[in-house]
C-alpha cells in the first residue's frame, strides 16, 4: 500500500508552503506528493515562483510528483490556468475537473477526489483515457470502493484517509463573506486561517470549516484503524491531506500501520497527540454520516449507500 | 426560448402541460433521479402514459436519470435509461460519466442533456461532454453570472439551459457532500439533500431549534417562522460572527433576468421543484408564460405574478448578477 500526500488546500504563506514541501521531501515516508492550488485561482500566483524548486526537491528525494488542477473552473483565468497545466510538461497532472480532459495531451494522468467517480464504469471510462490512479470521492462507502478496485485492477485506487474532509465548492467565497468583503476584493483573508475557519452550530457544536470558496468538515477523517479493511478491499493508496500539524509524523504513523509495525488502535491514539483537539471520523466508509466515528468494520458490507446509517455502533 | 417545468407526479405533469410548458422533466420512482423523495416520481407505466399525453399536446418530456450510479448496481441505471428511451423520452438528463457513456453507446440516436449535477461550468467542460457523448444541451450550474453565460453560449456548439426559479444551490451542484456529512445521505448517491427523515424541531429556551442529523441548523425566536433546515441555508457561528454564513434561506427568482438571459443566447429556462404540488407548478408556469410573452412583445414583465409563488420566502437572482460571490 502506498501513501499519497494530497495538495495543501489552505492558503498558506508562500514561504510556509515551500518549507512544508522541503521537509516532506526530506523526511516523510510518502510515495507520491500532489502539489499546486486546487481551491482558488486567485491564490495560484503566490506559489508559482516556488513550484520548480519544490518539484526538484521532491523528485530528488524519490517522490512521484503530481500537479493538481483547479476544482471549479469558470473564469477565463481559470480556464487558462487549467489549459496551461494540462499542456505543460512540468509534472504529471491530477485532474480535479473534467475540464482537463479537453486538451489533455499528457498521459498518463491521475484523478483527484473532486471528480465524481462513484462506480466501476466511470472508473473504466477514465482508465480507458489514460488514468492510472483514481482518488475516490470521500463520501464513497467501502462496498463501492471494493467493487471499483476489483473491476479496475490496472488503476491504483486511492481513498481519502486523513484530514478535514472537503465537502463542497462554490463560486462564492465564504471567507470574504464572513469578513464582509467581496470575492473580487477579498484581501486574501483566508490566509488568517491556515487550518480553515471554524464553523460551529449556534449551540457550539463543531461542524464545518471554511477555506475560501471551499467548505470542509470540522472533524478530521482518519482511516488509520481501517487500514487492514481497506487493504482487503483492494485499496492501493491512502491519501493524507495536509493540516496544521506535523504531517511528517502523520505520514510515519500511516506508514507504520501499513507496514504492520504498530497496532492501528495504538496508532490512532498517537495520531490524537499529533493533531490534538480535533475529533476523528470514518463514518463515510461505513455508509454512516461522515462526521461519526465507527468501530472498525462498523458498517455492513451489504448496506452500500442506501438505507439508514448504522447508528447503533457509533463510538461518539 | 423554451420553458422547462418540473413534474413529480403524472397529475403535476398534466397541470404543467395545461399551463403552457414547452417541456416537462421528471424521473423514475427510485434512486436514479436526484429528487428521490417519498411519494414522488413516476413508475414505468406512468411515464409511458404521461409522455403520450404530453406528446399529444405538443410538449416534450425530458427524463432525469441524474444521480451517480451505485458501484456494483449499474444495471438499475442502465434499465432506467433503456426504459426511458423505450417510453419515448425526448431527452435524457444525465450526470454520471457511466450513464452518459452507456446511453451514448447503446442509444446513439437518443438526445442527451448534461445535468446540472455534472457541474459543467465552462466551454472546455461542455466540449468534453459534447465530443465524448454527443450531448446536445447542458444545464449550467448556478455558479455563473449572465456575462459568463453569454461567453459560454458564444463558444459552445451545444444548447444551454439555466434555472430561473425555485430552490437554489449555493454550492456547485454535484460536488457537495454536506448533506451526507450530517446525515449519511447525499444528492449524488441518494438523490436527496438535507432529508426530512433526519430533520427535527425542538423547543429550547423559548426558541424553536431546527436540527439536521442532530446538528442545529437554525434557531427561531417567537413569531419567526421556523423554516426547513436545508444545511447550506442555516445560521452558524464563526469567529467573525454568527449568521447565514453561506446563504440566507432564499429561493431563486431570476424573472427580472430573463431578458438578459435571452440576450445571452440561453435556449431554455428551467423551473426547479419536482417535489412541489400541481397547483404550485401550474401557477408558476402560468406566470412565467406571461412574463415570456411580455418579453417577446417588448413589454415590461409583470413580475408581481411571482411574488405569491415564493411562499413568504425572500428570493434572489443568485449568481446571475455579478457581485453575488
Amino acid at each position: 500500500m502506498q501513501l499519497t500526500l494530497g495538495p495543501v488546500l489552505y492558503h498558506w504563506t508562500p514561504e510556509r508552503w515551500r518549507e512544508f514541501y522541503f521537509r516532506i521531501a526530506d523526511e516523510a515516508p510518502v510515495d507520491t506528493v500532489v502539489i499546486g492550488e486546487a481551491v482558488c485561482s486567485k491564490r495560484t500566483p503566490f506559489k508559482q515562483d516556488h513550484i520548480p524548486a519544490v518539484i526538484e526537491r521532491l523528485e530528488a528525494a524519490g517522490k512521484r510528483v503530481l500537479h493538481a488542477s483547479l476544482i471549479l473552473v469558470s473564469l477565463p483565468r481559470e480556464r487558462r490556468q487549467t489549459r496551461e497545466l494540462v499542456q505543460a510538461d512540468e509534472a504529471e497532472v491530477e485532474i480535479n475537473d473534467l475540464t482537463c480532459l479537453t486538451g489533455l495531451t499528457r498521459k498518463p494522468f491521475a484523478v483527484g477526489p473532486f471528480v465524481n467517480v462513484y462506480n466501476e464504469a466511470a472508473a473504466g471510462f477514465l482508465a480507458a483515457r489514460g488514468a492510472t490512479r483514481i482518488c475516490l470521492p470521500p463520501e464513497l462507502p467501502l462496498p463501492a470502493i471494493a467493487v471499483i478496485a476489483a473491476a479496475q485492477p490496472k488503476v491504483a485506487t486511492e481513498v481519502f484517509a486523513f484530514g478535514k474532509v472537503p465537502l463542497a465548492i462554490s463560486a462564492r467565497c465564504y471567507h470574504a463573506r464572513a469578513h464582509k468583503l467581496t470575492k473580487d476584493n477579498c484581501r486574501f483573508v483566508c490566509e488568517q486561517d491556515p487550518d480553515g475557519m471554524p464553523v460551529k452550530t449556534l449551540d457550539g457544536a463543531e461542524f464545518l470549516s471554511v477555506n475560501g470558496v471551499q467548505t470542509l468538515s470540522a472533524g478530521c477523517a482518519s482511516l488509520l484503524r481501517d487500514v487492514p479493511t481497506l487493504r482487503h478491499a483492494g485499496v492501493a493508496s491512502l491519501r493524507l491531506s495536509p493540516q496544521c500539524c506535523d504531517m511528517v509524523a502523520v505520514a510515519r504513523l500511516f506508514r507504520d500501520v501499513v507496514d504492520e509495525r504498530i497496532d492501528p488502535g495504538e496508532a490512532e491514539r498517537r495520531l490524537g497527540e499529533i493533531y490534538p483537539d480535533v475529533p476523528f471520523s470514518n463514518g463515510f466508509l461505513y455508509g454512516a454520516p461522515g462526521h461519526v466515528r465507527m468501530e472498525v468494520g462498523g458498517g455492513s458490507l451489504g448496506a452500500m449507500h442506501r438505507g439508514p446509517p448504522v447508528r447503533g455502533r457509533m463510538l461518539s | 426560448m423554451e420553458l422547462i417545468c418540473p413534474a413529480g407526479t403524472p397529475a403535476s405533469l398534466e397541470a404543467a402541460v395545461e399551463a403552457g410548458a414547452d417541456a416537462i422533466y421528471c424521473g423514475f420512482r427510485d434512486e436514479t433521479n436526484a429528487r428521490n423523495f417519498p411519494g414522488l416520481n413516476f413508475s414505468r407505466d406512468e411515464l409511458k402514459k404521461s409522455i403520450a399525453f404530453a406528446h399529444r399536446h405538443g410538449v416534450k418530456v425530458l427524463v432525469a436519470i441524474n444521480t451517480f450510479a451505485r458501484a456494483g448496481s449499474f444495471g438499475l441505471w442502465q434499465a432506467a435509461i433503456d426504459d426511458a428511451v423505450a417510453a419515448g423520452a425526448d431527452a435524457l438528463i444525465l450526470a454520471d460519466l457511466a450513464t452518459l457513456d452507456y446511453a451514448a453507446r447503446r442509444h446513439p440516436a437518443q438526445r442527451l442533456h448534461v445535468s446540472v449535477q455534472a457541474g459543467a461550468a465552462n466551454p472546455d467542460a461542455i466540449r468534453f461532454y459534447a465530443e465524448s457523448f454527443g450531448a446536445r444541451r447542458v444545464v449550467l450550474p448556478r455558479v455563473l453570472n449572465v456575462m459568463e453565460i453569454a461567453a459560454i453560449v458564444r463558444e459552445s456548439a451545444v444548447e444551454t439551459e439555466v434555472f430561473v426559479f425555485g430552490g437554489l444551490c449555493v454550492m456547485e451542484e454535484g460536488r457537495c457532500s454536506l448533506s451526507s456529512y450530517a446525515t449519511g445521505q447525499s444528492p449524488n448517491m441518494n438523490g436527496v439533500c438535507s432529508p426530512a427523515s433526519d430533520v427535527a424541531y425542538a423547543e429550547r429556551d423559548g426558541q424553536v431549534v431546527s436540527t439536521l442529523g442532530g446538528f442545529t441548523i437554525n434557531s427561531f425566536g417567537k413569531g419567526e417562522p421556523a423554516g426547513y433546515p436545508t444545511l447550506c441555508k442555516g445560521r452558524f457561528a464563526t469567529p467573525k460572527g454568527s449568521g447565514y454564513i453561506f446563504e440566507e434561506p432564499v429561493s431563486l427568482d431570476a424573472a427580472v433576468m430573463l431578458p438578459a438571459l435571452r440576450d445571452a443566447g440561453v435556449t431554455a429556462f428551467k423551473i426547479e421543484g419536482r417535489q412541489r404540488g400541481r397547483a404550485y407548478i401550474a401557477g408558476v408556469v402560468r406566470s412565467f408564460r406571461k412574463i415570456l410573452a411580455a418579453i417577446d412583445e417588448g413589454r415590461s414583465p409583470p413580475a408581481a405574478d411571482l411574488a405569491a409563488m415564493a411562499e413568504g420566502q425572500t428570493s434572489t437572482v443568485g449568481a446571475y448578477r455579478k457581485g453575488w460571490r
